[in-house]
C-alpha cells in the first residue's frame, strides 16, 4: 500500500512528497495546541524541506566559511531539494556538486573543516555514508582529540537517515545508534519543520562534528512554526530533548518520524484514558537523560520508540539510562519497540512488519499500564 | 579472425588512431568562463561541440570501430564479411526486445502502483547487456547495479521471475524481499543488483578471485569469466580503481564494462570526471581499454568477444567503456529536467534496437516478418510475464524471518533456552525477535 503512493524521490515540487507524506502517517494531530511552540503563534506552517533550505540559507548568508557539498545539490537543487535556489543564490564555489565518491568528498570535507571552513556534507541517503564511515569516525570525529584541542572539527554531516518506503534492505536503515555510539559526535535528529531549522542552524554553528539525521517522509510534512523560529538568529540547543505532549501515566520517547507515530498513539491512548508524555529526543548524542528520567519518575512507565535495530539500538540505550537512574521508580518492564531484527524487505507488506506502526506503540503503552492482556 | 584488439594482448603503449565517437569529441573539456568546480549550467548541453584530441593518447587503448572496419575489410566473400549469422542475429534482436519491452511495461506498472521504490529502467542501452551477456556461458558470472532487470533477463533469468519481483510477489527471483535494485540468481550466477556506487566491482573482481583460485589452487577445470556492469559516475569511485588494481595485478577473469550514459542522476560526466575518456584508465593499471559504440551491438559484440576470451584464456582483466544513452529519466521518479533535449534526440536516432533490425534488414538476414514474430513474441511473453505476476501470492507473514540467516540459529537463545527459530511461534511475531 506504502508503494502505490509512492512518487517522490526525485520530483521537483514540494506537492507530491507531501501528499505520500500524509497519506503515510497524519503527521498534524489535532491536539497541536498542546505542543510547546516557542512562544509566539504565527499561524504560520512550514514544511521541514522548507525549514532546512531556509536553515542552509541564512547559515550560508551569514557565514562565508559554510559551504554545501555533495551529490546533486547543485544543478539538480538536491535529490530531495533541500538545497534548491543555493545554486542560484551562492554559486558554484560554495554549492558544490560532487562526483560520486562519498569517502574522497566526505574526507575532503574534513579536510577543509581542519583548515578553517564549515562544510555541510551533504549524503543523497545517509545508507550512502557507509562510504565514508571511516572519516567520519576517524577523520572527524576523533581529531580533536587526538590532537588536544589544536584541531576541532566543525562540520555537519546531513541527509534522510531511516526506513524510506519500498527501497528494499540497502535504502531503508536508521543509523542512529551507529553514529550515536561514537564519542566526538554530536548525532540530531530533528521531528518538526521547528527542529530542523533550530537544530540544523546549531549544527552548522557548533565547533564539533554534528550527524545531522534528516527522514525523507518527513521532508514534506507541514508543521506549525512561530515567528520566533522564523528569525535567522534561531537555534536550538544541542542535547536537550522536548516535551512534546505533556502526560502523567506513561512515557513514550522517540525521534525523528516516530514523534508523530509517538503522538497519534497518545492521542489513541488519550481516548481510552492513559495520559501518555511524548518525548521527542532531538538530539540522539549527548541524550537527554535528564529529561527521560525526570519523566519517567513522574509517569513510572517508559516505551521507547525508534525505528533502527533493536540490538544495541537508542533503546537500549535509554533502558540503560533509565534502569541505571531511575529504577526504584519503575511500576512496569520498560517497552522497546524498534525495527525487526532483518533486513529491510521489499515487499510492502513485509515492510510494514518490519517497521514500528503506531498500534504497537498503543499496544506497548497499554501493556506497560497493565490495560492489555 | 586476428583484429587489432588483438594487439590489446600487450600491455605497452600504442598508438592508435581512431575514428570519431563521442568519447573523441568530448575528450577535451571546453575552456568555460566559470570554471570553478565546473559547474556550468551551458557547459552539459554542448555535448557535440568539442574538439577531437585523442591522437595524442599513448596506451593500449582502441576504438572499436575499428576492429570492425578491419575485420570487414579483411574478409572478402560477401556473406562471410557479416558480423553475424541469421540465427545469432535474431537472438540479439530478440534479447534487446525483450529488454526494451519489459522495462517499458515496468513503466507502465510503476505507474499503477504496481511495483514501487525505486525503478531504473536500462531503455536505450540494451546493446550492452545483450551484446555482452549473450557471449556468456552459464556458469560465468554478472554482477550488476539497481539498473538491473535487464542484465538478469538477458542471463536468463525469466521475465516472470523477474516480474515477480517486482510485484513484491512470492514468485519473483528473491521472493519480494529483494525489489527492482537487488535481483539475484543463483541459477544463472547473477550475483546481484547492487544499489551502491561502486559497490558491484568488489564483489564481482571477487568472483573473478574464485575462478581463478578454483583453477590454480583448487586445480578444478574452471575457466569462468566475470562482467561487472556499472555506470560513467561511477568510475570516479575509488572502488573501480582499487578493483582495476588488483584484478590486473592478479590477472583476474573479469571485464570490467562501463556503461557510459553520460549522465549520472543529473550530473553530467563532463562535469564529475577530469579526463572524461573512461577508457584510457584501463592502460593507466597495464589493461587494455577500449572504447566502443554502446548503441551498436555488433560493435560491442565484437568488443565483447575479444575481452571475455582473453579473460576466459586467463590473460587478465579489461576495460570496456560503451558510449550509450538511457532514454528514460534516471529512475521513473527522476523529472529529468536536466538534460538537453538535442541530446535526447542525437541519441533517440542511434536506437540500438532500430539500428540492428536495419543491419539485420538490409543484408538479407532476416525478414520484417520475421522481426515482426519476435516482436510479437516478446509482447505476449512479457503480458503473460504481468498476468503470471499478478495472479501471484504476495509474502506470507513468516517470510519476514526467513532468510536473514543461512543458519536461522543466528537468531539466538530464547527465554527457554532453546534456539529461538526452533520456537513454533518465532516466526509469528516480527519487531520482537
Ligand atoms: C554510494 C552511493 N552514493 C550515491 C548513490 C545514489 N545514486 C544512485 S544512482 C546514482 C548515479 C549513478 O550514475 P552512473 O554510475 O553513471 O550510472 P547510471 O545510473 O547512469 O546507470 C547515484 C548518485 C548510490 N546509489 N550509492
Ligand atoms: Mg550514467
Amino acid at each position: 500500500m506504502l508503494g502505490t503512493l509512492w512518487h517522490k524521490v526525485f520530483s521537483s515540487g514540494v506537492s507530491s512528497s507531501s501528499v505520500i507524506g500524509q497519506s503515510l502517517q497524519r503527521i498534524r494531530p489535532s491536539f497541536s495546541a498542546t505542543r510547546s511552540y516557542a512562544s509566539t503563534s504565527t499561524g504560520k506552517e512550514m514544511t521541514v524541506r522548507d525549514a532546512l533550505n531556509s536553515a542552509l540559507d541564512e547559515e550560508m548568508s551569514a557565514d562565508p566559511t559554510v559551504f554545501v557539498m555533495g551529490e546533486e545539490v547543485g544543478e539538480y537543487q538536491g535529490a530531495y531539494k533541500i538545497t534548491k535556489g543555493l545554486l542560484d543564490k551562492y554559486g558554484p564555489e560554495r554549492v558544490v556538486d560532487t562526483p560520486i565518491t562519498e569517502a574522497g568528498f566526505t574526507g575532503i570535507g574534513v579536510g577543509a573543516a581542519y583548515h578553517g571552513l564549515r562544510p555541510v556534507v551533504e549524503f543523497m541517503t545517509f545508507n550512502f555514508s557507509m562510504q565514508a564511515i571511516d572519516h567520519i569516525i576517524n577523520s572527524a570525529a576523533k581529531s580533536n582529540y587526538m590532537s588536544a584541542g589544536q584541531i576541532s572539527v566543525p562540520i555537519v554531516f546531513r541527509g534522510p537517515n531511516g526506513a524510506a518506503a519500498g527501497v528494499g534492505a540497502q535504502h531503508s536503515q536508521c543509523y542512529a545508534a551507529w553514529f550515536g555510539s561514537c564519542p566526538g559526535l554530536k548525532v540530531l535528529a530533528p521531528y518538526s519543520s521547528e527542529d530542523a531549522r533550530g537544530l540544523l542552524k546549531a549544527a552548522i554553528r557548533d565547533p564539533d562534528p554534528v550527524v545531522f539525521l534528516e527522514n525523507e517522509l518527513l521532508y514534506g510534512e507541514s508543521f506549525p512554526i512561530s515567528a520566533e523560529a522564523l528569525d535567522s538568529s534561531f537555534s536550538l540547543p544541542i542535547g536537550k530533548a522536548k516535551i512534546e505532549r505533556e502526560g502523567k501515566d506513561v512515557t513514550i520517547v522517540a525521534y525523528s518520524k516516530m514523534v508523530g507515530y509517538a503522538l497519534q498513539a497518545a492521542e489513541r491512548l488519550s481516548k481510552e484514558g492513559i495520559s501518555a508524555e511524548v518525548i521527542n529526543l532531538r538530539s540522539i548524542r549527548p541524550l537527554d537523560r535528564r529529561a527521560i528520567n525526570a519523566s519517567v519518575r513522574k509517569t513510572n512507565r517508559l516505551v521507547t520508540v525508534e525505528e533502527g535495530f533493536p540490538q544495541h539500538g537508542v533503546g537500549a540505550e535509554i533502558c540503560a539510562s533509565v534502569v541505571e537512574e531511575s529504577f526504584e521508580y519503575l511500576d512496569a518492564p520498560v517497552e522497546r519497540i524498534s525495527g525487526a531484527d532483518v533486513p529491510m524487505p521489499y515487499a510492502a507488506d513485509l515492510e510494514r512488519l518490519a517497521v514500528p506502526q503506531v498500534e504497537d506503540i498503543v499496544r506497548a503503552a497499554k501493556r506497560a499500564c497493565f490495560r492489555a492482556k | 579472425m586476428a583484429s587489432s584488439f588483438s594487439t590489446l594482448k600487450t600491455i605497452q603503449p600504442f598508438c592508435f588512431s581512431t575514428t570519431t565517437t563521442r568519447s573523441q569529441q568530448k575528450s577535451t573539456l571546453p575552456t568555460t568562463n566559470s570554471s570553478f568546480f565546473g559547474s556550468n549550467n551551458k557547459l552539459h548541453k554542448s555535448f557535440n561541440s568539442f574538439s577531437p584530441s585523442t591522437n595524442r593518447l599513448r596506451s593500449a587503448v582502441v576504438a572499436v570501430s575499428d576492429v570492425v572496419k578491419e575485420k570487414k575489410l579483411k574478409t572478402s566473400a560477401s556473406t562471410s564479411n557479416l558480423l553475424i549469422t541469421k540465427e545469432e542475429g535474431l537472438v540479439l534482436y530478440e534479447d534487446m526486445v525483450l529488454g526494451r519491452v519489459f522495462e517499458d511495461m515496468c513503466a507502465q506498472m510503476y505507474y499503477r502502483g504496481k511495483m514501487y521504490g525505486f525503478v531504473h529502467l536500462y531503455n536505450g542501452q540494451e546493446a550492452v547487456s545483450t551484446g555482452f551477456i549473450k557471449l556468456l556461458k552459464k556458469e560465468d558470472c554478472v554482477v550488476s547495479t539497481y539498473r538491473d532487470h535487464v542484465h538478469a533477463l538477458s542471463k536468463g533469468v525469466s521475465a516472470r521471475a523477474v516480474m515477480s519481483e517486482l510485484f513484491a510477489k512470492k514468485t519473483g527471483v528473491c521472493r519480494g524481499q529483494g525489489g527492482s535494485m537487488h535481483m539475484f540468481s543463483k541459477e544463472h550466477n547473477l550475483l546481484g543488483g547492487f544499489a551502491f556506487i561502486g559497490e558491484g566491482i568488489p564483489v564481482a573482481t571477487g568472483a573473478a578471485f574464485t575462478s581463478k583460485y578454483r583453477r590454480e589452487v583448487l586445480k578444478e577445470d574452471c575457466d569462468e569469466v566475470t562482467l561487472a556492469f556499472f555506470g560513467d559516475g561511477t568510475c570516479n569511485n575509488g572502488q573501480f580503481f582499487e578493483c582495476l588494481n588488483m584484478a590486473q595485478l592478479w590477472k583476474l577473469p573479469i571485464v570490467f564494462v562501463v556503461e557510459n550514459n553520460l549522465w549520472a542522476i543529473g550530473m553530467s560526466h563532463l562535469r564529475a570526471t577530469s579526463d572524461p575518456a573512461i577508457y584510457k584508465k584501463g592502460p593507466a593499471f597495464g589493461m587494455p581499454g577500449v572504447l566502443v559504440d554502446g548503441m551498436d551491438v555488433l560493435k560491442v559484440r565484437e568488443v565483447a568477444k575479444e575481452a571475455i576470451g582473453r579473460a576466459r584464456r586467463g590473460e587478465g582483466p579489461s576495460l570496456i567503456e560503451c558510449e550509450t544513452y538511457r532514454f528514460r529519466g534516471h529512475s521513473l521518479a527522476d523529472p529529468d529536467e536536466l538534460r538537453d533535449a538535442g541530446e535526447k534526440n542525437h541519441y533517440g536516432a542511434r536506437d540500438p534496437i532500430v539500428a540492428l533490425k536495419k543491419y539485420v534488414l538490409e543484408n538479407n538476414l532476416a525478414s520484417e516478418s520475421d522481426l515482426k514474430a519476435i516482436d510479437k513474441k516478446i509482447e505476449e511473453l512479457v503480458e503473460e510475464a504481468v498476468e503470471f505476476a499478478d495472479a501471484s501470492p504476495y509474502p506470507s507473514r513468516e517470510q519476514l524471518l526467513e532468510n536473514v540467516f543461512a543458519d536461522p540459529k543466528g537468531f539466538g537463545i530464547g527465554p527457554d533456552g532453546k534456539y529461538r527459530c526452533e520456537d513454533p511461534k518465532f516466526t509469528q511475531g516480527t519487531a520482537q525477535v
